[in-house]
C-alpha cells in the first residue's frame, strides 16, 4: 500500500540546531496518526514538513508516490487545523470558510468583488463554492453563524469554524496541531469524539501532533513517539504502552512517570535484575503486607479517582504507586511491601532498549 | 474641584488658547471685510462676518490649484509610500531571508538621517536626469520611508505568526498575504502613518522650495509665499482666508480619522 504522504530520510536544521534527524514516517490513506512527542521534541517541525511550511535539508516528501520536496503547502492541498485557530480575524466566518476554495477554485480577476456581474463562469464558480461552504457549515452546526466574525464566536465555536475552514476543500491530508490544547476538561472530550467522528465521516489521513499522551492513544490508529528529532516507536496504541520498545520512551508514556530500578538493585523484583533495569508503571507496583520490597510512605497526592502515593525504599530510591477507588490508604511514614507482577515488568538492556526477560 | 484640579486645567486652557491663537486670529480675520481688518482697535470677532474674502481667494487668485497641487503630491506620495512599505514591512517582520536583520538594522540607521542631509545630492542627481519642477520631482524623493517601514515592520510582527501560515496553507500568495492579511490587520498603524505622511507633506516647505519654481507646481505652503508675494502683504483678508482654506483639509482628515487611531483588530479572533 503506497502511503498518501511520506517522509524519507528527513532532516531539518535550523543553523547548528538539529529539530528533526532523519525520520521516515508514512501516513497512510484513512488513517489516523499520532505524533507525540514532549514540547521542542521536533514534532511540529515534522508537521510542518509534511504540510510545505518548512522545506527539508535533507530527504524527501512524498505525496502519493510523488516527490512534492520543493511544492507549496497549497500546492500540496493539505489542512492545517492550527493550535491558535488562525482565523481571519478581519473577515466573516463565511469568508473564513471559503477563503481556501476562493483562492484555489478563482482565478485573479475571478476575485474582485462584481466580477460575477459580468462573467458567467464566475458565477458558476462562487455557486459551487457556495454550496460546499453551506454544506460544510451546516454539518459542524455553524450555519446561523455565518455573518460573525471570528471574535464574536465562543472558543468552541471558533474551532469549529477552524475545522471548517480545513475540510472544506477536500483535502489530500488532514493535519491537527495541538487542537485541544487549550480546551477545558468538558470541551476537549466533546471536541476528541467530534473529531474521531469526523475522521470516520471523511475518510481522509489525519495526523495529529500532540504532546497529550491521553489524546493521542485515545484518538489515533497507530503513535509514533518522537524524542530528540526522531521516531523512537511507532505502532498501535497498545503496543506503544505496553510494550515500549525503549526505556526512553517507557518513561515518557504514561500518565504517571514509569519506576524504574536500576540493574542489580532491580534484582529483589526479579532475578534478571541482576544484569537488566526493570520498569514498573505505578499502576502495577502493588502495596500490601507481603512484597519483595520494603518501603516507606513519604506522602500522598489525592486526586479523585485516584491516589498517588510517593514512597522511598531503604536505600533512597523514589518510587510510586497508584491507589484506586476504595482501597485503603497508608499513612505517611508507614512501612510498607510492594510487589509486582512479572507480566508487570519492563525489561531495558544496558543501551536502553527492550529486552525479554528469561523464562 | 479641588485646587490641584483647577490649577492643571488652567495651565492647560493657557497652553491650549496659546497655540490655538493664531488659529483663531486667522480665521477672524479671513471672515472680516476689508475696512475692518486695518483698524486701530483690535476686536476678536469680526462685526459684519462675510465670506467675500474666501470669494476671492477661490476665484482671483491661484488657491485651488494650490489645493489641487497639495492633493496629487501628498495623494501621490502616501499611495507610492504604502505600496512599497506594506510589502517590505511585511517580509521584514515574517519572511526568513539571509541579511534580514542587517536590513531591519539598516531602516533604523536611516531613521537617524534627517532629510535635509540628502536633500542636496537628491537635487543635483534631479538636475542631472532633467527632474526638476515636475511633480515627480516633489513625490519620488519620499516614497521610500524608513518612518514608515519601522512602524509597519513592528505592526505586522505582532500578527501571530500562525495566521500567516495559515494564509499560506489555504493557497494566498506572499504578496496576497501582505496586501489581504497584514494590511487588513495593521490597519490602524496605516492610518496613523497616513496622517503623519501627509501632513508632513502638505505643510512641507522646503522641499518644493528646493526642487520647483514654477508657480504651476507648487504646493499649499510654496503657493502662499507666491500669493504673498504677489499681492505685497497688503491684502491680508484674501490671504487668511487662503491659509484657512489649506489648513482645513488637514484637520478635517484628522478628526475623521481620529476614531480609526484606537481601533485594534488585530487581536480578536485569536486564542493567545
Amino acid at each position: 500500500m503506497t502511503p498518501a504522504l511520506r517522509l524519507e530520510g528527513v532532516t531539518k536544521r535550523f543553523g547548528d540546531v538539529v529539530a528533526v534527524d532523519d525520520v521516515t514516517l508514512d501516513l497512510f490513506e484513512g488513517e489516523f496518526l499520532a505524533l507525540l512527542g514532549a514540547s521542542g521534541c521536533g514534532k511540529s517541525t515534522t508537521l510542518r514538513l509534511f504540510a510545505g511550511l518548512e522545506a527539508a535539508t535533507e530527504g524527501h516528501v512524498l505525496l502519493g508516490g510523488r516527490d512534492v520536496s520543493r511544492d507549496s503547502a497549497s500546492s500540496r492541498n493539505v489542512a492545517l487545523m492550527f493550535q491558535s485557530y488562525a482565523l481571519y480575524p478581519h473577515m466573516s466566518v463565511y469568508q473564513n470558510i471559503a477563503m481556501p476554495l476562493r483562492m484555489r477554485g478563482l482565478s485573479v480577476p475571478q476575485r474582485f468583488p462584481g466580477a460575477r456581474m459580468v462573467s458567467r463562469p464566475t458565477r458558476t464558480a462562487l455557486h459551487e463554492i457556495d454550496d460546499k461552504v453551506r454544506r460544510v457549515a451546516t454539518m459542524l452546526r455553524l450555519d446561523t453563524l455565518l455573518s460573525r466574525r471570528p471574535g464574536q464566536l465562543s472558543g468552541g465555536q471558533q474551532q469549529r469554524v477552524a475545522l471548517a475552514r480545513a475540510l472544506v476543500r477536500e483535502p489530500s491530508a488532514f493535519f491537527l496541531d495541538e487542537p485541544l490544547s487549550n480546551l477545558d476538561t468538558q470541551l476537549k472530550a466533546d471536541t476528541r469524539d467530534e473529531i474521531r467522528a469526523l475522521h470516520a465521516r471523511t475518510g481522509y489521513p489525519f495526523l495529529l501532533v500532540t504532546h497529550d499522551q491521553a489524546d493521542a492513544l485515545s484518538m489515533a490508529d497507530r503513535v509514533a513517539v518522537m524524542i530528540a528529532g526522531r521516531i523512537a516507536q511507532i505502532g498501535v496504541p497498545e503496543e506503544v504502552f505496553q510494550r515500549p520498545q525503549s526505556r526512553a520512551v517507557a518513561e515518557f508514556i504514561g500518565l504517571h512517570r514509569m519506576n524504574i530500578l536500576d540493574r542489580g538493585h532491580a534484582s529483589r523484583l526479579h532475578q534478571a535484575g541482576a544484569t537488566l533495569d526493570l520498569g514498573v508503571r505505578p499502576d502495577d507496583l502493588i502495596i500490601g503486607a507481603e512484597g519483595p520490597i520494603a518501603a516507606t510512605v513519604e506522602s500522598l497526592l489525592y486526586k479523585g479517582e485516584e491516589t498517588v502515593v510517593l514512597l522511598r525504599d531503604p536505600d533512597g530510591f523514589a518510587l510510586r504507586s497508584i491507589l484506586r477507588g476504595g482501597q485503603p490508604r497508608p499513612a505517611p511514614g508507614d512501612q510498607v511491601r510492594l510487589s509486582a507482577d512479572i507480566s508487570a515488568l519492563h525489561p531495558f538492556d544496558r543501551h536502553g532498549n527492550r529486552a525479554e526477560l528469561p523464562s | 474641584m479641588r485646587p490641584g484640579t483647577i490649577l492643571s486645567f488652567g495651565l492647560v486652557s493657557l497652553g491650549a488658547a496659546m497655540v490655538l491663537l493664531p488659529f483663531v486670529w486667522m480665521v477672524s480675520v479671513s471672515l472680516k471685510p476689508h475696512n475692518e481688518i486695518f483698524t486701530p482697535e483690535v476686536t476678536l470677532l469680526p462685526q459684519q462676518p462675510t465670506l467675500a474674502n474666501y470669494w476671492q481667494a477661490l476665484t482671483e487668485t491661484d488657491i485651488p490649484l494650490y489645493l489641487l497641487n497639495g492633493v496629487i503630491v501628498t495623494g501621490g506620495i502616501l499611495l507610492l509610500q504604502l505600496a512599497i512599505t506594506v510589502p517590505c514591512a511585511y517580509a521584514l517582520a515574517h519572511r526568513r531571508f539571509p541579511g534580514r536583520a542587517l536590513l531591519f538594522g539598516a531602516v533604523i540607521a536611516a531613521l537617524l538621517v534627517p532629510f535635509h542631509v540628502t536633500a542636496i545630492p537628491i537635487f543635483l542627481a534631479f538636475s542631472q536626469v532633467g527632474l526638476l519642477n515636475t511633480y515627480a520631482a516633489l513625490i519620488l524623493p519620499f516614497i521610500a520611508t524608513a518612518f514608515g517601514l519601522f512602524l509597519l515592520r513592528q505592526a505586522f510582527a505582532q500578527i501571530p505568526a500562525q495566521l500567516i501560515d495559515a494564509a499560506r496553507v489555504d493557497g494566498m500568495s506572499e504578496m496576497g498575504i501582505a496586501w489581504r492579511v497584514a494590511f487588513p490587520l495593521g490597519l490602524p498603524t496605516v492610518i496613523a502613518f497616513s496622517i503623519f505622511s501627509v501632513t508632513a507633506h502638505w505643510n512641507d516647505l522646503f522641499w518644493p522650495l528646493v526642487a520647483t519654481t514654477s508657480p504651476e507646481l507648487a504646493t499649499p505652503p510654496r503657493g502662499i509665499l507666491f500669493f504673498r508675494d504677489e499681492e505685497s502683504g497688503d491684502d491680508i483678508g484674501p490671504l487668511m482666508a487662503g491659509a484657512t482654506l489649506i489648513t482645513a483639509p488637514l484637520i478635517i482628515g484628522f478628526l475623521l480619522a481620529q476614531r480609526r487611531f484606537t481601533q485594534g483588530l488585530a487581536g480578536a479572533g485569536l486564542k493567545r
